[in-house]
């Protein structure tokens, strides 16, 4: 799919490159499809959002970029997934490393229960860094993109579960941040959250986006509309195989979408 | 701290292209009214094919707002100002016709002799230009207080108006030779006192945004 679009963000999309990009990909859980063939290019340094009915398959096709389905006794994915036009899916990939260059954001906020600090020290430790005055930067710079410093620079010691939910999330977004990864997979980041905080999170989306690559699924289609530059409308047919219906610039897909299945969609006719 | 910068940016840059079209207007009212005088054709022609250029950002305008209503969910006075940027926009194209107009009016009257000095069009087109002026600086500043003041002022346009309607009648009824001439004069102050009508309506919608209210203020007598 040929994307050329303006973002929101001014960048024209057929200058930046596809980042990932799936072609043909069906995704089975033992013998259920629950995805069928889905092509589409997600643009670098923008924000796409995965929306659709729930039981779609937007979680399954997101999780696709990190290969998570493969903790999932049965799952199996045929078609090709690309990073940097690299096929994750090739048996030389190392998914330890596939994992540190695409992060992912839960939807409950998920701290470990250990300091501030060692929440966000956790993946850079994990991945050979010890020196404390190395850490220390990297937690400062960590937590200032992810719009927490201010909040946290006098309780780094503290329990990370004293923090509220929204402090939380974006405690989950530096500990992604850490470990310097390029796509951002966000599964439903402000269900759990507060109005104000989800968006506070969406503007450190719209702010993430100048240097990274996010994909974020929501069922909250006002949140897509608001926060993301690109939008794909996901469905299940007959059999519940999740179908890709729809896919290009957010402006478009809320004001003037192409398939009438969008429409009903987004005007709550159905779904 | 506010929270929604992004949304609130792109806010601003509407409101800013609002200020590009009101002054592309207040310059093409300016300019109708000086060919007018100096019977320039090539600058009456510039302005009928500037109109263009008038609308095309009227369109721009209003498919930002549609952009922003589907994709922000904008709220209380932020939907306010969007409703009101697309009246206004709206009001804004609609004076940009009556610069046209008055340039077609120019172009008809051609090389025909001058019917008398033009003294009080230029002042009708020099208020226009001036309320319709103040009346975005005051939607910038949400002055509903200014834009009161603002829309009682097109009474200055119509007395004129009346003025020179008067005026002509006598020169049409004296000698019945100038009465296309002095019509088309008419057509052109006619233009210019339905223009600051038209800044009155901004007035309103600067009312609007700030009180929640839609009212009429400063009703024109025509």
């Amino acid at each position: 799919m040929k994307i050329n679009s303006v973002l929101s963000n001014g960048k024209v999309v057929s200058q930046s490159k596809a980042k990932l990009k799936t072609e043909a990909v069906n995704l089975y859980y033992g013998s259920f499809q629950a995805l069928r063939n889905i092509s589409l290019e997600i643009p670098e340094r923008a924000i796409t959002a995965i929306i659709g009915p729930s039981g779609c398959g937007k979680s399954s096709f997101l999780r696709i970029f990190n290969r998570m389905n493969d903790l999932i006794t049965g799952a199996r994915v045929e078609g090709r997934v690309e990073l940097d036009d690299i096929n994750i899916y090739d048996k030389s990939i190392d998914v330890v490393e596939l994992r540190k260059r695409v992060g992912m954001v839960f939807q409950k906020p998920n701290p470990f229960p250990m300091s501030v600090f060692e929440n966000v020290a956790f993946g850079p430790r994990r991945h050979g860094k010890n020196n404390i005055g190395e850490l220390e930067d990297i937690i400062e710079r960590s937590l200032h993109q992810a719009a927490l410093w201010d909040e946290v620079k006098d309780k780094l010691g503290q329990s990370a579960l004293s923090l509220s939910g929204g402090q939380q999330q974006r405690l989950c977004i530096a500990r992604v941040l850490a470990v310097e990864p390029e796509i951002i997979l966000m599964d439903e980041p402000c269900s759990a959250l507060d109005p104000m905080a989800t968006l506070k999170i969406e503007e450190l989306m719209r702010s993430l986006a100048e240097n990274y690559t996010i994909v974020i699924v929501t069922h909250n289609m006002q949140q897509a509309a608001r926060v993301s530059d690109m939008a794909a409308f996901l469905m299940m047919e007959e059999d519940r195989a999740g179908v890709l219906v729809e896919y290009g610039p957010t402006s478009e897909l809320f004001t003037n979408p192409k398939d009438k299945r969008t429409e009903d969609y987004i005007t709550g006719r159905f779904g | 701290m506010e929270i929604r910068t992004t949304f609130h940016k792109k806010l601003r840059e509407i409101q800013d292209e609002v200020l590009v079209m009101g002054s592309m207007v207040g310059k093409a009212i300016t300019s109708s009214v000086k060919a007018l005088k100096e019977r320039d054709l090539d600058l009456a022609h510039q302005i009928i094919s500037d109109d263009l250029k008038v609308n095309q950002k009227r369109f721009e305008i209003e498919e930002k707002c549609v952009e922003l209503i589907a994709t922000q969910q904008p709220m209380a006075s932020d939907l306010r100002i969007i409703i009101a940027i697309l009246n206004i926009t709206t009001e804004i194209e609609r004076i940009g016709d009556y610069a046209m107009g008055i340039a077609r009016i120019v172009i008809m009257i051609g090389d025909e002799p001058p019917l008398k000095p033009l003294i009080d069009v230029p002042r009708m087109a020099e208020q226009t230009v001036d309320m319709l002026r103040r009346s975005l600086d005051a939607f910038i500043n949400r002055d509903a207080e200014a834009v009161k003041k603002i829309a009682a002022e097109d009474d200055l346009v119509d007395n004129l108006y009346d003025q020179i309607f008067r005026e002509l009648l006598v020169f049409m009824a004296e000698n019945p030779k100038t009465i296309t001439r002095a019509t088309r004069l008419i057509w052109t102050a006619h233009n210019l006192e339905r223009a600051a009508d038209r800044v009155t309506n901004i007035c309103e919608r600067v009312v609007f945004i700030v009180t929640g209210k839609m009212e009429e203020i400063g009703a024109s007598k025509y």
